[in-house]
């Protein structure tokens, strides 16, 4: 389980996280939505051990990686992937190479498994006959796929989703969401996802909490989540799913 | 009022030592990733070819004009002296000692610093590192670490390349266009040249390898996330590895005599 105690960060002179208590819950997809510039990623690079909190704990099963040291946050690592805003590929590598990547550094499997298990991951996220192409190559949808094989491709027990469908247009970011849905069901990896697609995140999540000035304004199941009275949360959510009615109108 | 200058003084050297502070750490933890396993043969070998073999050309291109006009220089000096048979010498020992290990440190940082710097940079904006942190790697040992090897490695052996085109290019304008016997061009470099002279210009090369990949690394390591950000970075690795070869030259030569 991943638990974090007020956690505090600032960056750059601003207060960007202002005391978290956010406990994730085991094998569910928890979103965190909030604005824009809020702190999101922050949060999800303190879970993951990117960044460390001025104040406070981040535990994971027990574990408070806040003040670990790079060999011991890296043996927490090993349970962790990540699904970067940016996709975050290695420009050098082609997409089957970017996939094999933890493969080939960390486990040093034989090439054959190797290639058995990217072609696998590839075909899974609809990529397959694509692992010779760059990705500079590749659209923004094809490399969010490519990101999310590489971040499967470990069979890790938790998967941190940093907006995997910005910038995509509306049937592209309902495929990312569908494959992200369809992996967590499939393999019961806890997820953590970060992300501004309202009403759409409502039917995937089991968990959505609400970040506000720093802090955890609201965090419950989806559907109790969508019958919150918070009047900020409310107002977001609002927003966010009235803008289908209005271009029906 | 008068205290903003000295205010603004003091800021200026405390982050000055900050930042030096934070480049000697960067080495310390790079050298100790270096003797950790897993080691990475393959990623020395890809760096190597980088900057030494991609090097090459422009390193043979500054060694033969450089030993060119040293001759032709040294021979105009050394004829109002009558003393055109020690032109090989002249050459050579400039070359062993001071201009192959300066000169094709500088060519390397022009070359392969500056694109390190960006390659590193560009690694860092769009969260490349990140992701190798991610995925427990870490990055100094999988990307710092070999590039530093391979400069250690690669710049000696470049240094050794730019002394022998220098020394003939020095030939070829003394001995076959200024008429210089080849026979005193070639003793006066077997009497001159000992074996301290090398081993002074090898060492020299070494320690200009661990610098440019250091300062060149760290300062695409710790770019400011912006297009503008990379290309400061990228500016002062080039200017702060050149500064730092010739003032670290003055100090070796000076010990090294």
């Amino acid at each position: 389980m991943i638990k974090l105690v007020g956690v505090e960060k600032r960056l750059g002179g601003q207060q960007v996280l202002n005391g978290i208590d956010l406990t994730i819950p085991e094998g569910k997809l928890t979103t965190i939505i909030g604005r824009s510039g809020g702190g999101k990623s922050v949060l999800l690079k303190h879970i993951i051990g990117l960044l460390q909190p001025d104040r406070g704990e981040v535990w994971v099963d027990g574990v408070d990686i806040s003040h670990l040291k790079s060999n011991a946050l890296n043996e927490v690592r090993k349970r962790f992937s990540m699904l970067f805003q940016s996709a975050a590929l290695f420009d050098s590598l082609t997409v089957f190479e970017n996939v094999a990547f933890p493969l080939r550094e960390k486990l040093r499997l034989p090439n054959e498994e190797v290639t058995r298990r990217v072609e696998e991951k590839l075909e899974q996220v609809g990529l397959s006959g694509m692992g010779h192409k760059f990705p500079a190559e590749l659209s923004g949808g094809m490399k969010k796929r490519t990101g999310l094989a590489r971040a499967l491709i470990m069979e890790p027990e938790i998967i941190l989703f940093d907006e995997p469908t910005t910038g995509l247009d509306p049937l592209m970011a309902k495929t990312i969401h569908d494959l992200i849905i369809a992996m967590q069901r499939r393999f019961r990896f806890t997820a953590v996802m970060v992300s501004h697609e309202i009403p759409e995140i409502f039917s995937i999540s089991d968990w959505v909490a609400m970040l506000k000035d720093g802090k955890i304004a609201v965090m419950a199941p989806t559907a109790e989540f969508q019958q919150t009275t918070d009047p900020d949360v409310r107002e977001f959510i609002t927003v966010g799913g009235t803008v289908p009615l209005l271009v029906n109108r | 009022m008068l205290t903003r200058p000295l205010t603004r003084l003091g800021g200026k050297t405390v982050s000055i030592v900050q930042e030096m502070g934070r480049m000697l750490l960067f080495l310390l933890g790079t050298f100790t990733w270096l003797f950790r396993p897993p080691f990475r043969p393959f990623q020395v070998l890809k760096q190597l070819h980088f900057i030494g073999y991609k090097s090459m050309f422009v390193v043979i291109l500054t060694a033969a004009f450089t030993g060119m006009v040293l001759a032709l220089q040294g021979y105009y000096s050394l004829r109002k002296f009558g003393s055109e048979g020690l032109l090989g010498s002249a050459v050579a020992l400039s070359m062993i000692r001071e201009l192959g290990p300066v000169l094709a440190a500088l060519m390397v940082t022009a070359r392969a610093g500056s694109a390190m710097t960006a390659e590193i940079g560009i690694m860092r904006i769009t969260e490349q590192i990140d992701a190798l942190d991610t995925m427990a790697i870490n990055p100094q040992q999988y990307l710092i670490a070999p590039k530093v090897v391979a400069g250690l490695i690669g710049v000696p052996l470049l240094v050794a390349i730019f002394d022998v085109v220098g020394i003939y290019g020095g030939y070829l304008v003394g001995v076959d266009l200024l008429g210089v016997s080849a026979g005193s061009y070639w003793s006066s470099i077997e009497s001159a040249v000992e074996w301290k002279d090398v081993y002074g210009g090898i060492l020299k090369s070494i320690s200009f390898g661990l610098l440019i990949t250091w300062v060149c690394c760290y300062k695409g390591y710790y770019t400011r996330m912006s297009a503008e950000g990379l290309g400061t970075a990228t500016t002062q690795a080039v200017v702060l590895s050149s500064v730092l070869i010739l003032v670290w030259d003055y100090f070796l030569t000076s010990v090294l005599l």
